[in-house]
């Protein structure tokens, strides 16, 4: 099944909503509740990445059987360089995000560690694409 | 455990189907059936929305026949401090333990005491490197049930401490075996302000057996000492409550518990402030917090369903009460509690299981397919949750749907559609609705609900 969310930027008061919308449906598919917040922990961060940085998004979630694969993709500025963005820390939002306490790292090492695996593909100028993979046990 | 019983029932003389319990429920547990509210014991969490919900007060709580206290030699209650505030101001202390010996019991014990061995009981799970952060206490049961059922994963931050009650009652024990008596001889009941506790006492999570051997319903209790209650001076009493503290009394009112635990807690009361706390909780949103404290009830047990008094003028009464007696640690100290290490050992339980209880089944293939066909049927309803279908909101009845426990007919509007569309009769759409809802519905009667000015 296929559900999908679009993600304005800028629009912190309601980022969480894809999250805490795909949260319900793997919990009634009876997915391990491990497995579920480590898929919302990871989809949350994605979320709050657009919102923070980019200009819009969209949020394409896939489940089937055994695994949910989600697509986040937005237009906005980009990643520069994917690898240093991966180190904790390290932040490329304006000063006014990292002023409301969202802008310390971008979460990605923090999206790494709650998915099985993660792609990211980033044009700067034009934004950035996530793949996230989870398998239920 | 969830739904091994009924602790509260629905009386059908007095339900009128008008679907606010249905409306309030936080776990979606109630369907209107032929014109009457049922409830799913599966699902219910015992938090007694549905009692505050209800104008015609149709809902009961099963409780024990209190003449089975007289079985015991030993008749102990064991109430919460709260119980005392429910009383009108001109009553001492004394006054009211003297009514409950009247009514019938020969030894009295507030639960919360001896407080300080509660107090380091939870610090030591907390300095416990392994306990997973925020810990959320396990005081109110509802909260507990509501975890397992639509938090699974949170039930591990479950801190596995007792509460007060078992506290109490091993102390009551504890102190009337030094008296003489054997444990058989003792009755122990316990004073409860709502069905969560009913439950908890009844069938415990997480222990095997519960401690207690009845169940005294509060306003119950509150009326037969009022009946019996003295306008005179009574013996002195105080010394039953020699281990009472302010922290004790304070502990059911909200903060009474988080305002003792680590560096950052958190007090939520509320059922509905609850689930919304607990939706940012599992997604990993609030961090930096210790401990979490965690009512069903507004203003926490103040604000019980079987409490007799205004929950706001009960806090004020607590706290003033509470400001007459020593802390916690003094009362400790003084008292020298041989058996506090006895008693710390005794309130540790058995981890808590998930029960997870919206889950379709255990197919996840099956599961799947239901889902996708309750979100089609979602599609075609009307998305404004008026309940006239008899379940809470448009996305429970396609749910109750795919579950075969409701009809596409039971929407109103899609009949209506289909009058339109030449589909169905509209004497049989009517004929539908008749029967979901009782012909009385549709006799005029100027008695019925849902005049102006007859809010809440
Ligand atoms: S007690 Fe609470 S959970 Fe149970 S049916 Fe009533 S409102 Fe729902
Ligand atoms: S807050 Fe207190 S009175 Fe209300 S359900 Fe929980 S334990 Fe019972």
């Amino acid at each position: 099944m296929k559900l999908t969310f679009n993600i304005q930027g800028g629009d912190f008061t309601h980022a969480g909503k894809p999250s805490s919308e795909v949260k319900k449906v793997l919990k009634q598919l009876n997915v391990d509740g491990k497995t579920v917040k480590n898929i919302v922990i990871a989809l949350y961060e994605a979320e709050v990445n657009v919102v923070a940085h980019a200009w819009k998004g969209t949020v394409l979630a896939e489940i089937d059987e055994n695994k949910i694969t989600i697509f986040v993709e937005d237009d906005g500025p980009g990643i520069p360089d994917i690898e240093l963005a991966m180190q904790a820390g390290y932040s490329t939002a304006s000063k006014q995000v990292r002023d409301m306490g969202f802008g310390a790292g971008m979460g990605l090492p923090n999206m790494k560690k709650n998915t099985d695996e993660l792609l990211i593909e980033s044009e700067v100028g034009k934004g950035t694409k996530v793949k996230m993979v989870n398998y239920f046990k | 455990m969830i739904g091994d019983s009924k602790y509260h029932s629905l009386d059908p003389s007095k339900c009128i189907g008008c679907t606010h319990c249905m409306k309030s429920c936080p776990t979606e547990a109630i369907r209107v059936v032929n014109g009457l509210a049922v409830i799913d014991h599966e699902r219910c969490v015992y938090c007694g929305q549905c009692h505050r919900a209800c104008p015609t007060h149709a809902f009961y709580v099963e409780q024990d026949d209190l003449a089975m206290i007289r079985s015991f030699k030993y008749r102990v209650i064991l109430f919460p401090s709260i119980m005392i505030g429910q009383f009108p101001g001109k009553y001492s202390e004394d006054q009211i333990y003297d009514g409950l010996k009247k009514v019938g019991f020969t030894h009295i014990y507030e639960v919360e005491q001896p407080m300080q061995v509660m107090i380091d009981s939870i610090n030591e799970v907390l300095a416990d490197k392994e306990t997973p952060k925020p810990a959320i206490s396990i005081y109110c049961p509802a909260i507990v049930r509501l975890i397992q059922g639509r938090y699974p994963s949170l039930t591990e931050n479950l801190i596995l401490r007792k509460a007060p009650h078992n506290l109490a009652a091993h102390f009551a024990i504890e102190q009337l075996r030094l008296e003489g008596a054997l444990r058989e001889e003792i009755g122990l009941f316990y004073a409860t302000p709502c069905i969560a506790k009913i439950a908890a006492v009844k069938s415990p999570v997480g222990e095997s057996e519960s401690i207690v051997d009845g169940i005294v319903n509060m306003n119950q209790l509150y009326n037969e000492v009022m009946k019996v209650i003295s306008d005179h001076e009574v013996d002195d009493h105080s010394v039953q409550r020699k281990n009472l503290s302010a922290e004790g009394i304070n502990w059911s009112l909200t903060r009474g518990e988080s305002c003792h635990f680590g560096s950052r807690s958190i007090a939520i009361d509320g059922i509905h402030n609850a689930v919304r706390f607990l939706e940012r909780l599992e997604n990993d949103q609030v961090k930096g917090i210790d401990f979490i404290e965690m009512r069903a009830c507004d203003q926490s047990c103040a604000g019980g369903i079987l409490l007799t008094g205004n929950r706001f003028m009960t806090v004020e009464r607590l706290e003033r009460r509470a400001k007459r007696y020593p802390s916690a640690k003094e009362i400790h100290q003084e008292n020298n509690l041989e058996k506090a290490q006895e008693l710390k050992r005794k309130l540790i339980l058995d981890p808590i299981m998930p029960k997870p209880h919206f889950a379709f089944g255990k197919d996840r293939v099956k599961a799947m397919e239901k889902m996708d066909k309750a979100q089609r049927i979602v599609c075609f309803l009307p998305g404004i949750d008026c309940g006239a279908c008899g379940a809470p909101n448009c996305h429970a009845l396609a749910e109750d749907m795919v579950n075969n426990k409701a009809k596409m007919s039971d929407c109103i509007f899609l009949q209506q559609k289909w009058v339109d569309e030449g589909r169905i009769h509209a004497r049989k759409a009517f004929l539908n609705i008749q029967k979901k809802w009782g012909a009385d519905r549709f006799k005029a009667d100027c008695n019925k609900r849902g005049r102006r000015n007859e809010g809440f």
